[in-house]
C-alpha cells in the first residue's frame, strides 16, 4: 500500500467538507420540500373526488417509475426553460429532488393513516368529534409514531440520492471527491475514504432506526 | 416559454437507433444486476436465518456494509478502485481486456447492491411464513436440516415472489447510474439526443415512456412468476 497517499485526504478535507454540507443541503430541502407537497399528495390521494385523487396518484405512480438520474436531467432541461433564464445545477437539482421524494414520502404518509386502523375513526365520530378534530386527536398522533421509522429510512435513502447529483456536475460529497480523485489521479484514497464516511453516517443512523423500532414496538 | 415542439425528430436516425441501443443496455444491465442480486441476496438472505452466529455474522455484516453505502459510490469503488488494489495483471484485465467492462462492473456494483436488499426481503420471508412450521416439521420426524431444506426454505421463499417485485423495479430504475461510467443505457441515450437537438421534451418524454413500459413488464412478470409458484395463494393462507 506505499503506492497510496492518504495524506492528501487531510489536504482536501475543506473541500470535501463543502460537498458535504451541500449533501445536507439536499437532504433538508428535500425532506421539508418533499414532506409538504407529499403530505398534500397524500390528502389528495385520500379524498372521495377522483379529480382530485387520480392525478395525485398518477403523480406519484410516475415519480415512483422513474430513475432519478432521469428526474434530475428532466429538471436541469426544464427550470431554465419554465423560468425563461440560466439557472444554476443547485436550483433545478433542488426542484427535481423535492418533486422526486414527495412521491416517497406520499406513500409513507398513506401507509402510516392505513396502520390507524377504520374502528378508531368510527369510534372517535361517534363520540361527536368533527373530521377535522379526529385527525388532529386520533389518527394523527397515531399514524405519526407509526410514520417515523419509514421517514427515518427514507431520509437515509435521501442522503444515499444525493450522490447522484455528480451528473449534474454539482459538487456534493461524492462528487467533491471524484474532482480531486481526477485532477490528482487519487481514486483509490478518494472514494474509500468517502465510502467510508458514508457507510458510517448511514450504518448508524439505521442502527438508531433499529433502536427506535425496538423500543416502540407495538 | 417558446419551444419548438417536434416529436418527429424521434423517428429520425440516428435518434432512433440511439433510442433503441439505449433501450437494450437498460435491459441487459437491468438483467444481469438482477441476477447478481438473487443468486448473492438469496444466499445471504438463507444466511441470516440458519443457527450458526458465525454465518449469520457474515450474513448481517454484508447487508450493513452494502446497503449503507451510496450505490454510485459502490459503482466507483467496483470501476476504479477494484482494478488498482488487484495485482497488475489482472487489474488490467478487470478494466480493459474483459469483455465489455463497463456492462460487467456496472451489473455486479449494481447486483451486489441489490443483493443486501434481496437478502432483507428473503429473511423476512423465511422469518415470516416459514420458521414457526419448523417445530410441526420437527414433530414429522423431519431432522433440523431436512425440516429446514424441505418445508422452511420452499414455503419461505414462496411468498417473497411478490415483494421482490418492487426490488425489480429498483434494479431497472438503478441500472441509469451505469451512465456514469460510459454505460449509454437509455437515460444517457435520451440526454445525449438532448444535448444534440436540444428537443429535451421529446428526448426525455420517450425515455419516461419507456421506463414507465418497463415498470408495468416487470410488474407483469413478477405477477405471473408469482402465480406459478402458488404464491399469493400461500401468503393468504400464511398466518
Amino acid at each position: 500500500m506505499s503506492d497510496f497517499d492518504w495524506a492528501i485526504v487531510w489536504r482536501e478535507w475543506p473541500f470535501l467538507a463543502q460537498g458535504l454540507a451541500l449533501s445536507a443541503l439536499l437532504v433538508v430541502v428535500a425532506t421539508a420540500g418533499g414532506l409538504v407537497l407529499g403530505g398534500g399528495l397524500a390528502l389528495m390521494r385520500q379524498s372521495s373526488r377522483a379529480w382530485l385523487a387520480t392525478p395525485a396518484a398518477s403523480y406519484v405512480t410516475v415519480m415512483r417509475s422513474l430513475p432519478l438520474v432521469l428526474v434530475l436531467f428532466w429538471f436541469y432541461f426544464l427550470v431554465p426553460l419554465a423560468l425563461g433564464h440560466p439557472v444554476g445545477a443547485l436550483a433545478s437539482a433542488l426542484v427535481a429532488f423535492v418533486l422526486f421524494e414527495a412521491a416517497f414520502y406520499c406513500e409513507i404518509i398513506r401507509a402510516g393513516i392505513a396502520s390507524v386502523r377504520v374502528g378508531q375513526t368510527q369510534a372517535a365520530l361517534a363520540t361527536g368529534m368533527r373530521q377535522a378534530q379526529v385527525f388532529r386527536l386520533i389518527v394523527g398522533p397515531q399514524a405519526l409514531r407509526a410514520m417515523v421509522p419509514l421517514l427515518m429510512n427514507q431520509i437515509i435513502i435521501v442522503f444515499q440520492d444525493t450522490s447522484l447529483v455528480y451528473v449534474v456536475a454539482l459538487r456534493d460529497f461524492m462528487t467533491a471527491a471524484s474532482v480531486v480523485a481526477d485532477r490528482d489521479g487519487r481514486p483509490t484514497e478518494m472514494y474509500t475514504v468517502i465510502a467510508v464516511v458514508y457507510l458510517a453516517i448511514c450504518f448508524s443512523a439505521s442502527k438508531a432506526v433499529e433502536i427506535y423500532q425496538k423500543g416502540h414496538a407495538r | 416559454m417558446n419551444y419548438r415542439w417536434n416529436w418527429g425528430i424521434l423517428l429520425q436516425e440516428p435518434y432512433w437507433s440511439w433510442i433503441w441501443s439505449g433501450l437494450e443496455w437498460t435491459l441487459l444491465i437491468s438483467l444481469g444486476s438482477w441476477i447478481v442480486a438473487l443468486a448473492v441476496g438469496t444466499l445471504f438472505g438463507i444466511a441470516r436465518t440458519v443457527t450458526n452466529r458465525a454465518v449469520r455474522a457474515v450474513a448481517d455484516l454484508y447487508v450493513g456494509v452494502f446497503r449503507n453505502i451510496p450505490p454510485l459510490v459502490q459503482l466507483f469503488l467496483w470501476y476504479s478502485v477494484f482494478p488498482e488494489v488487484l495485482p497488475e495483471a489482472v487489474g488490467l484485465w478487470v478494466k480493459r481486456d474483459m469483455p465489455s467492462p463497463q456492462f460487467v462492473t456496472a451489473s455486479v456494483a449494481i447486483g451486489l447492491f441489490m443483493a443486501a436488499r434481496v437478502a432483507e426481503q428473503v429473511r423476512a420471508g423465511i422469518d415470516a411464513a416459514g420458521l414457526h412450521l419448523m417445530p410441526a416439521a420437527l414433530a414429522t420426524g423431519l431432522r433440523p436440516w431436512q425440516a429446514y431444506r424441505l418445508i422452511v426454505l420452499p414455503l419461505g421463499l414462496r411468498t417473497i415472489i411478490k415483494p421482490l417485485t418492487s426490488e425489480f423495479l429498483i434494479t431497472v430504475k438503478m441500472s441509469s447510474i451505469s451512465l456514469t461510467i460510459g454505460v449509454l443505457e437509455l437515460t444517457a441515450e435520451s440526454r445525449h439526443i438532448e444535448n444534440y437537438t436540444f428537443q429535451g421534451f421529446e428526448a426525455f418524454g420517450v425515455a419516461t415512456i419507456l421506463y414507465l413500459l418497463l415498470g408495468l413488464a416487470v410488474t407483469a412478470i413478477m405477477g405471473l412468476v408469482d402465480r406459478w409458484f402458488g404464491g399469493d395463494r400461500l401468503r393468504r393462507a400464511a398466518p
